[in-house]
């Protein structure tokens, strides 16, 4: 047997409270495409943190080529041929897309050498990318294009992707996977990080799974099959959430020709969204991150005031009303970024609770506070979604993500909401944990509540959703019944390719 | 009143030497927010700088002395900011006017038995036939060596912050912390090295005051250019001559005003006093209409999570 590539033994690295990664061993072959799966915090990116040596690990050994490998720093793991391409994009918006690939490099060229190599690199592998646009104002597909370039440049002998294809549309990720298929046939390894179980069945020839910082088991994708793999991932049999028929009253919330700018810099403007939810019903709504999300959800909830007549919750015109006026009629909403928009990290769960639950559930006073019924009604929201804490007073930062994701949505369906929008009400969250979310939303759909998500998982659409609508550069599709919907349909929505051109390999 | 007896040639002179403490503390604290960094104590740093300045150059006789001595003054309490916002990561906006407090009175303490001293001459330049030619001569070519000093150090700062590797990485880091520490570089003494620049720039202003501008000392003589300089910055959407250009807008204000006042103009002297402020501010807020974009991570404060 030839040596492998990159061979890991007994890795181990410990954080205050958990173990990232317990004696995890495998070995990467040359021009081989090697999976890591695993759920959120399995120590998957711990894992390849210490690869890129980002972290250093607690006891265990490296081997690149036979070789010890311990790199004290991410310059010295590309100096010897590991490139990484990360799971939130390291890239500066500000900055042009050739000065974003020359902080990435260790030797850079000239800027005027750098960019026409940044074009051919970029036409071989079937990536287009123009040097001198700014990064800020180009679409996550072509971000990562900037990122996967910064990596190509420097001939690497390890390519680590961490969960790439979370941001692309179907279209896209076919691109994707024929720019790594050539990279294959060139003899680049590929290490391939993700939870998407299809796509590791397609694309790589090896998995190794990851549970809890432990390594439990080793498969080969193609021939293994999507259910087992899962099941190795989670521990146990999944549960999938239940949906009873169930029949639609009238609109409950009727959006027409809503157009917003977006409040932040490098937003996306919202152009001339319809829609209208029906009591019960659940409109799923899908489309790749920054094409106009945050500010749907802003322009709903009440945080981006609109002409008033753009929104209508039962006939009653409420664009031009706030936050605490809508939630009064019963129009809550779950933002997607729990630490600092959901929740505030350094308060208490139940001044948290506290914080948008106070007009309905009646937490205040003539300005004075109800501290008692306060905490019961987060301690109702802790044991109602069985949130693990030792109890309301801790500081929502202390709670993990599944954890907290709980408590903020469980927080709004205790509120017996009219109307309920959530924005990636599973992102970050464990299988279980999801699924239990994902109930949660289809029990107040079945009492008679309109609920609009906000996602960017297909698959968690597909399964709760009535209707499926897209989001693509701040427009929104038509709402089409989610059931014989196919997934290139689903990607044309979403905006296909958005107009990048196929890989030519 | 007579207006004729302004004398042109001496006004534009005379503002480029009221401009330079508040270009200097200016490219000084641009670097500094481009590395992402707000230092709000840019007054206190320049106060210690003049104070330092004053004294070295008093003792040993040598303006030159002083002026390194000032650079070394202003780096030195502008560690003070270092120490408590890259190490002991507290807050940057509290320490930098903690900073100017502290730069304040620390300067009246070091200063007390300099009251009413004069300071050495630094003397202009002099080159022949170009210092010579009418008009152009006097404006451009008879000034201090710290004037071209200054200009010199926007060109420097510009042309580094454009074109070379060590600008562009001090750029990314105030751009993205996080993502600059993903890639391998370091956040945190590349923010101290352009913390210490500023402190450095910061003192040569203050020198600049009480060596040159006015040479001599009093307690707080700085009297508010550092915050000017910090609006400036913001103002001049951090580029270097958008800052040069404020800062002689400012600088020429302020002289022409107090020509004007000479002149006994009709306008009561309160008015005249406070224009360069206004005029400044509503001509920089005019120009920074374009995207002015700051440094992303202006002001936050960076801690490696793993």
């Amino acid at each position: 047997m030839t040596t492998p590539l990159l061979s890991l033994q007994g890795l181990t690295k410990a954080y205050p409270g958990v173990v990232a990664n317990d004696q995890v061993s495998f070995d990467i072959g040359e021009g081989e495409v090697h999976a890591l799966l695993g759920e959120n915090g399995a120590g998957k990116s711990t894992l390849v943190k210490m690869i890129y040596g980002l972290v250093k690990p607690d006891s265990g050994t490296m081997l690149l080529r036979g070789q010890p490998f311990a790199p004290p720093e991410p310059r010295a793991a590309r100096a010897d041929g590991i490139a990484m391409v990360f799971q939130h994009f390291s890239l500066f918006d500000a900055l042009n897309v050739a000065e974003n690939i020359a902080l990435g490099m260790e030797n850079p060229p000239p800027m005027g050498d750098l960019a026409s190599r940044i074009r051919e690199v970029s036409e071989t592998y079937g990536l287009p990318l123009d040097p001198y646009r700014t990064v800020g104002d180009l679409s996550a597909g072509e971000r990562q294009r900037v990122e996967i370039i910064r990596c190509l440049l420097q001939d690497p002998k390890l390519l680590i992707m961490d969960e790439p294809t979370s941001v692309l549309t179907p279209q896209e990720v076919e691109i994707l996977f024929e720019t790594l298929n050539k990279l294959r046939s060139e003899g680049t390894s590929i290490l391939y990080i993700s939870h998407k179980l299809e796509e590791i069945r397609t694309l790589c020839d090896h998995a190794t799974i990851l549970r809890l910082g432990k390594n439990v088991g080793e498969c080969v994708p193609a021939e293994t099959s999507a259910r087992d793999m899962a099941e190795m991932m989670v521990g146990s049999t999944l549960q999938t959430p239940e949906r009873s028929g169930r029949e639609f009253g009238e609109v409950a919330l009727d959006v027409s020709g809503l157009s917003v700018p977006s409040p932040s810099e490098f937003g996306t403007a919202l152009k001339n969204i319809h829609m209208t939810v029906r009591k019960g019903e659940v409109l799923g709504i899908g489309g790749v991150a920054g094409n106009g999300q945050d500010e749907l959800l802003g322009a709903l909830s009440g945080e981006i005031l609109t002409a008033a007549d753009a929104i209508k919750f039962n006939g009653q015109r409420i664009g031009k009303l706030g936050p605490t006026a809508r939630r009064k009629l019963g129009v809550l909403t779950a933002p997607e970024e729990r630490l600092g928009h959901a929740a505030a990290p350094d308060m208490s769960l139940t001044e948290n609770a506290l914080l948008t639950g106070s007009v309905r559930e009646g937490l205040e006073s003539n300005g004075f506070l109800k501290w008692a019924e306060t905490k019961s009604f987060a301690e109702k929201i802790i044991s109602a979604f069985d949130v693990r804490t030792p109890g309301p007073e801790n500081a929502a930062r202390s709670l993990s993500g599944g954890n907290l994701q709980k408590f903020v949505i469980g927080r709004e369906v205790l509120q017996n909401p009219d109307i309920l929008v959530v924005n990636q009400p599973t992102w970050g969250v464990d299988a279980a944990a999801a699924a239990a979310i994902r109930q949660a939303i289809l029990d107040l759909a079945a009492k008679g509540t309109a609920v609009v998500c906000i996602s960017q998982d297909l698959d968690e659409l597909m399964e709760i959703s009535d209707s499926f609508a897209a989001l693509n550069e701040g427009r929104l599709s038509a709402p089409r019944p989610t059931t014989g919907l196919t997934v290139d349909e689903i990607g044309l929505m979403m905006g296909g390719a958005h107009g990048m051109e196929v890989a030519h390999v | 009143m007579d207006l004729g007896e302004i004398n042109p040639v001496l006004l534009v002179a005379s503002l480029m030497v009221a401009a330079t403490p508040l270009l200097l503390a200016a490219i000084g604290e641009l670097v500094v927010e481009k590395a992402g960094v707000l230092n709000l104590g840019v007054e206190g740093m320049m106060i210690v700088g003049a104070i330092s300045g004053f004294a070295i150059s008093v003792e040993t006789g040598s303006p030159w002395l002083g002026f390194v001595a000032a650079a070394i003054g202003g780096a030195v309490l502008s560690l003070l900011f270092v120490l408590l916002t890259q190490v002991a990561l507290a807050n940057q906006v509290a320490s930098g006017l903690a900073l100017t407090l502290f730069g304040l009175g620390f300067s009246a303490l070091m200063g007390q038995s300099y009251v009413g001293v004069k300071p050495p001459s630094m003397g202009d330049i002099h080159i022949p036939v170009i210092s010579d030619i009418p008009v152009i001569g006097p404006i451009l070519f008879q000034h201090d060596p710290i004037l071209y000093v200054g200009i010199a150090l926007t060109a420097a700062v510009w042309a580094t912050l454009k074109y070379t590797r060590v600008g562009l990485i001090l750029r990314a880091v105030g751009e993205n912390h996080d993502a600059a520490h993903a890639l391998g570089y370091k956040v945190i003494k590349i923010r101290i090295m352009a913390i210490l620049f500023g402190g450095a720039c910061a003192g040569l202003g203050g020198a600049y005051i009480s060596l040159i501008r006015v040479p001599q000392w009093t307690e707080g003589m700085t009297a508010g250019v550092g915050w000017i300089a910090l609006a400036l910055v913001v103002f001049a959407s951090w580029k270097p001559w958008r800052a040069l250009l404020g800062a002689y807008l400012f600088g020429g204000i302020t002289v022409l005003q107090l020509n004007l006042q000479a002149a006994g103009v009709a306008i009561p002297v309160e008015y005249l006093a406070m224009s360069p402020y206004i005029i400044t501010i509503l001509v920089l807020v005019i120009l920074s209409a374009d995207k002015s974009s700051a440094p992303a991570s202006l002001g936050r404060t960076f801690h490696a999570s793993h």
